[in-house]
């Protein structure tokens, strides 16, 4: 059975705004019934150009329905503008959470989210230049290559848990494998964009989240983001940690080296005693 | 709220007798069976008497049955040994709709450079058996065809497939893990080499299995180690769940009738009623040819872990064969070897009852599916059109 949080049951068990919009500003299909889920999304402004209604319909499992109705909850009051930075992982985050292996839920609200503003904004459909890379669920080089960089992922198995490319037939393993590498090579030279406090304290907390306390917690300990400051990052060190003699060796070379890496390198960690 | 438990083809509840009779073994009666003293000698002679049980089951003659800790070390057990005594042949013949035990090792196998044929099934789930005689060459070391099918419950004729494999000398073997204590079993009267047997599936623990080699049969063993079951099996006996399944198998001999009766009729009210009361669901698998505890059902256009929580939420168990609920992203290989197509894949309910059911459970059943699948094809993109097709036509 899948370990879901309490808010995914909550929005399965009592999905918002399922239905369709009448005369919607946008509309849009994505997935298809052979790949197992599918969602239609529909929107309608009002004067200020705002999103004042969304609903959606629904075919899949609970994370795929739990996804879809915190999507439109979420889109509500915004601006084209604002929807349009809405990502996958803003959908999982507002559900506290997916599977790792459901992640790919929370891409087909992101993309239908995408293909209705499109809808609206009269843009082409498909993407130009797109090559089908996985034929079994048919998803293009181009959507590999956002999941891949827009969250950080470094193995097939990972994009197949996004976008289920590669959890078919496997043949397309060694092509998903090639745009890894060429987004990741792409990466990093790449000038990062200047971050602002909030943008860096969630990016801060996945990191910690995804790649931190895993290992951390192997060894039974943990660790807290008390506060950024600048590019002091605050923590305070929880469980074996804080009694480790080691932690400071932990800190600088694994757990700073991280969010260099992942989140700015231009942070400094600090730990500060409760 | 009670459990209604409608999940048995995954496993089953052990029955009280069972539970009963293994309890003294565990602390009281802990010697071991190859002890020369008469505490570990008393519970020799129990696990002799477990043998015989589970070889009155089946028509077997004990010294042919050897524990294993389950059904997937029975299948790779058998498999290996036959693969070990007939080195010069490299041809395995299998099926597409086995269970993982046999399909996963089957792979793992073409890895090492045998040859591996996975025949076919029609949409009714049964295969052809002159493709099967097709498939059998000089090459062929042995075929592992299942019983009975877990998804679905059709039941392959095993009998006459076993015959033809033996005519050419080569050896057969069948997964028999969810038709043992539901439909008859005599291995006097077949021409099956070897046959695996899962505990926890006819209300025994888990952690204990069966694999039943015919006299005669060469046989290699799998675990090497000390002179338990033969030598064919290293390894202390467990000797708990080796009395509890002994157990298990003198009961379900004596609940063999009740399961093709009481549990049938059960099964078929349940299915009778699901498929009158819910537009456009269907039953995956041959209705004869069947186990009598298992339905798989379909209902199009929704999703079948969907459906697997809000029945939850009633806390009634069943399974899925929807990709959602398979590990994987496809729905059920063994569907999809039917060819049953997607809109009803991945809406795919397994019911499958035991001996403790009730005539309320199932009529809560019953009552609580219609409105489960109508809130969810009410959310659903493609009923909408269904149902719009309907009116205007």
């Amino acid at each position: 059975m899948w370990e879901y949080t309490d808010k995914v049951k909550e929005h399965f068990l009592n999905p918002r705004n399922v239905g369709e919009v009448e005369n919607p500003d946008g509309v849009a299909e994505v997935g298809s019934i052979a790949c197992g889920d599918a969602l239609k999304l529909s929107f309608k402004l009002d004067e200020n150009k705002r999103i004042k209604e969304a609903k959606f319909k629904t075919f899949g499992c609970a994370s795929a329905i739990a996804s879809s109705s915190a999507l439109t909850e979420m889109i509500k009051g915004m601006t084209i503008e604002e929807a349009k930075k809405v990502s996958n992982q803003d959908i999982a985050a507002f559900l506290g959470g997916l599977p790792q292996e459901k992640m790919h839920c929370s891409v087909m609200g992101k993309e239908a989210l995408e293909k209705a503003i499109e809808n609206y904004q009269g843009a082409p459909a498909k993407e130009p230049g797109a090559m089908v890379v996985c034929e079994c669920f048919g998803v293009t080089d181009r959507e590999i290559e956002r999941v891949v960089r827009e969250n950080n992922l470094t193995t097939v198995e990972e994009v197949t848990n996004y976008t289920k490319a590669g959890g078919g037939c496997g043949n397309c393993h060694d092509a998903i494998r090639q745009i890894i590498e060429k987004v990741r090579a792409e990466a990093r030279p790449a000038v990062r964009p200047k971050l602002t406090t909030i943008q860096k304290i969630r990016m801060i907390e996945e990191a910690l989240e995804r790649e931190i306390r895993p290992s951390l917690k192997h060894d039974g300990g943990d660790i807290e983001l008390i506060d950024v400051v600048g590019n002091r990052v605050l923590v305070a060190t929880r469980g074996a940690c804080a009694v480790c003699k080691a932690s400071d060796v932990t800190l600088k070379h694994f757990v700073e080296a991280k969010l260099r890496d992942l989140v700015s390198p231009d942070l400094t960690i600090e730990e500060v005693v409760p | 709220m009670k459990t209604v438990y409608l999940d048995n083809n995954a496993t089953t509840q052990v029955a009280p007798e069972v539970l009963e009779a293994m309890l003294p073994y565990f602390h009281d009666l802990y010697g071991n069976p190859s002890s020369m003293h008469s505490f570990g000698g008393q519970v020799a002679k129990k696990v002799r008497e477990a043998r015989e049980q589970v070889a009155a089951l089946i028509g077997a003659d004990p010294d042919e049955i050897i524990f294993t800790s389950c059904g997937t070390e029975s299948d790779n057990a058998a498999i290996r040994s036959a693969l070990a005594t007939h080195p010069d042949k490299r041809h395995i013949v299998t099926s597409r709709v086995e269970h993982p035990a046999i399909r996963s090792l089957c792979a793992n196998l073409a890895g090492q450079g045998y040859r591996v044929t996975e025949l076919p099934v029609d949409k009714s789930g049964l295969s052809d058996m002159e493709q099967f005689e097709k498939s059998l060459t000089p090459e062929t070391a042995v075929v592992s065809l299942m019983w009975a099918n877990n998804e679905t419950g059709v039941i392959f004729p095993v009998g006459k497939a076993a015959e033809l494999a033996h005519e050419r000398g080569i050896s057969f073997h069948t997964d028999a893990v969810q038709s043992t204590g539901k439909i008859p079993i005599d291995m006097k009267k077949s021409a099956i080499d070897m046959l695996s047997i899962s505990g926890h599936k006819l209300h025994a623990p888990k952690g204990i299995g069966v694999l039943y080699v015919r006299r005669g049969t060469k046989f290699s063993p799998l675990l090497i180690g000390g002179h338990q079951e033969k030598g064919r099996r290293g390894g202390t006996e467990n000797t708990p769940c080796i009395i509890g399944l002994g157990k298990a198998c003198e009961l379900a001999a004596r609940n063999m009738e009740t399961e093709n009766t009481t549990v049938k009729r059960l099964r078929d009210r349940l299915e009778t009623a699901l498929l009158k009361s819910i537009p456009q669901s269907r039953v995956n698998g041959d209705l004869l040819q069947r186990l009598p505890n298992t339905t798989n059902i379909s209902f199009e256009y929704v999703e079948g872990e969907a459906i697997l929580l809000l029945m939850n939420e009633y806390e009634i168990c069943a399974s899925s064969g929807s990709a959602c609920t398979s590990g994987s992203l496809q729905p059920s290989h063994v569907l999809r070897a039917m060819g049953v197509p997607f809109t009803m894949a991945h809406g795919s309910i397994r019911f499958s009852l035991s001996i403790y059911n009730t005539e309320e459970e199932i009529d809560f059943v019953i009552e609580k599916m219609p409105p489960i699948i109508e809130r969810l094809r009410g959310m659903s993109p493609y009923w909408t059109s269904v149902a719009q097709a309907c009116v205007s036509a």
